[in-house]
């Protein structure tokens, strides 16, 4: 089973977004930087898939030169080997050219493969959006947000969350599958996998080399502006006895705040 | 013409579909277009008149046998097929699980980039720019799209729908050419939650319970109180989640789910900034806790600092009171 799967770097969930107003962008000094939560989910089915079936995997990030560092934690977690798609734009909540410089990778380097992992979105862009893009540019099947995987011979089915429930998506392989919490439990680098990670020679893909433009992979997203949304105010502190509080609460939430 | 993606699930139309429907009408009279709905299935016969009166001038019925279950090839297929024939300035979808699924698909497809999640959608110099969180709510960008159409999700609780008025426009049948082999997965089976309960992102009010509530039996109190109020479904924090206390589908914050509704009870969650980011775009939020240090009490309107066990059974015996 030959497996690529996909992390990112972002800033970790207890950062506090500052933007600068004139590049419309997020300050990065001082922010702590991690790989996607929702791609550790990844890297580990990828780990467990290949332990099962056996096979090899490879992590691949798009990103800048600092995004090695993600690379070499899914080197120390187990995967095989990694590779780094050098991007010289910072975050351009553009997640088709992602796709775009993903999908030519996978043809040119990675002809043969059984399955694509990605985590169901990145923490900070939000999107979820570059798996299925992906799987439409090679033309293959997708299952996002899913909390259960299993693959047999040629074909995989994968629970994906849906509103108020599951839902059963059967597949042929090879396909993209986006991970969501509950899938597993992602493990810890070991000791012995932090110091041979740290031998690894990460090699660089350059947009050259895949054949693409810097016309080919521009924007289509322009950011007009960028805000912190306005602090909410701290409103009032409802007294009295558990009894007393309870009561007032209800009947301020239905005569004054008139949500209920 | 701004075009809406209609999801159905069971036959039903989804309301956040309508919500989607009902932005692309304010937005569309404002640009002097059209509104156009597309429903996709094997054979639809039995229209659901509620679409009309919710903003659609038209709606586009895109079939084909192949097409009677979900599936990202599929409905990407017929969308992009439409959207090649009449050329729609912009492309509304729900930010469902379904929407989500499909529409970077479609973007793909059509070559364009996608806005994802949107809260807000604004008419400028007679082209759309569209709000959407980022970092969970951190941040908000606003972004313009280049290119044609313009590909957008938008979040669910979010947009009212429009007026109601009693009209019917036209209905317009297509048939679906799709190849052999074209459709590689597809939904095989669709599974329940517990008791039909409705997911934290579409709920008009959630109670969501932290730390605090000590047990995972504790999470009993909020069910209680979330079956005596319409439209609401219990949440968690990310300690009570990781704790194994609650699923993870009920998650709210930077990684589990964000969230819009109308009221949220955060019950013995103390407010850690990823919580925060997760819920702060909620029109009223009431805090129980027992520390009133606690950052959440900064975020909320209406606070109340005590034993969230002795709080809560009171509150759901004053809530019996109300919904009596």
């Amino acid at each position: 089973m030959n497996i690529l799967v996909f992390v990112k770097r972002v800033p970790d969930t207890e950062s506090r977004i500052r933007i600068n107003q004139e590049t419309r962008s997020v300050v990065e000094e001082g922010l702590n930087f991690v790989i996607s939560p929702f791609d550790e989910y990844a890297v580990e089915e990828a780990l467990r898939l290949r332990e099962a079936k056996g096979g090899h995997v490879t992590a691949v990030s798009v990103g800048p030169e600092e995004a090695t560092t993600i690379l070499k934690k899914s080197l120390a977690m187990g995967v095989d080997e990694a590779v780094l798609i050098k991007d010289s734009l910072k975050e351009t909540y553009d997640g088709l050219r992602i796709a775009k410089m993903i999908a030519k990778t996978v043809e040119k380097r990675f002809p043969s493969f059984d399955l694509l992992l990605f985590g169901k979105q990145s923490v900070g862009a939000d999107g979820s959006q570059v798996p299925s893009m992906v799987a439409e540019f090679l033309g293959l099947p997708q299952a996002n947000i899913v909390t259960k995987l299993e693959l047999e011979g040629s074909s995989g089915s994968a629970r994906r969350e849906i509103e108020g429930g599951m839902e059963k998506v059967v597949f042929s392989l090879p396909a993209v599958v986006s991970a969501q919490k509950g899938l597993n439990e992602p493990r810890y680098e070991t000791l012995k996998g932090i110091m041979a990670a740290k031998k690894k020679v990460i090699p660089v893909v350059t947009l050259e080399e895949l054949g693409l433009t810097g016309d080919d992979i521009a924007p289509q997203v322009e950011v007009v502006r960028m805000e912190t949304p306005m602090a909410r105010q701290a409103g009032r502190i409802i007294p009295g006895t558990p009894e007393e509080a309870a009561r007032d609460l209800a009947r301020l939430l239905r005569t004054e705040a008139k949500v209920i | 013409m701004i075009l809406v993606f209609i999801e159905t699930r069971e036959g039903k139309v989804k309301k956040s579909s309508l919500e989607a429907l009902g932005e692309a009408k304010r937005r569309a009279s404002e640009l002097g277009q059209p509104v156009g709905a597309a429903l996709i299935g094997a054979d639809m016969e039995c229209l659901n008149p509620e679409i009309f009166s919710c903003g659609a001038g038209t709606i586009f019925l895109l079939e084909n046998p192949q097409l009677a279950a979900y599936s990202s090839q599929g409905y990407t297929l017929a969308l992009d097929a439409l959207a090649r024939e009449i050329h729609p300035q912009a492309v509304f979808l729900a930010a469902t699980a379904m929407g989500k699924d499909l529409a970077p698909r479609l973007a793909a497809r059509l070559g364009v980039a996608l806005a994802s999640d949107c809260t807000k959608v604004e008419v400028k110099d007679r082209n759309l720019e569209f709000a959407r969180p980022v970092f969970a709510g951190k941040a908000v960008l606003t972004v313009k799209l280049k290119g044609l159409p313009q590909l957008a999700t938008l979040r669910p609780n979010v947009f009212p729908l429009a007026e109601k008025i009693e009209t019917a426009g036209e209905v317009v049948k297509k048939k679906i050419t799709i190849p052999d082999g074209a459709i590689k997965g597809q939904v095989a089976e669709i599974l329940k939650g517990e008791g039909g309960e409705i997911d934290v992102t579409e709920a008009e009010v959630i109670i969501s319970g932290g730390r605090g509530m000590k047990a995972p039996e504790n999470f009993t109190l909020l069910k209680e109180i979330s079956a005596i109020i319409p439209r609401s479904a219990v949440g968690a924090s990310r300690s009570a989640v990781d704790s194994g206390w609650i699923g993870h589908q009920h998650q709210v914050g930077q990684t589990g789910k964000t969230v819009s509704p109308n009221l949220y009870i955060a019950v013995g969650i103390s407010g850690a900034i990823q919580h925060l980011a997760g819920m702060s775009s909620s029109k009223v939020i009431v805090a129980i806790n027992k520390d009133p240090e606690a950052p959440i009490f900064k975020a909320a309107d209406y606070g109340i600092v005590g034993d969230l066990f002795q709080v809560l059974p009171a509150l759901r015996e004053e809530l019996k009171k109300l919904f009596a």
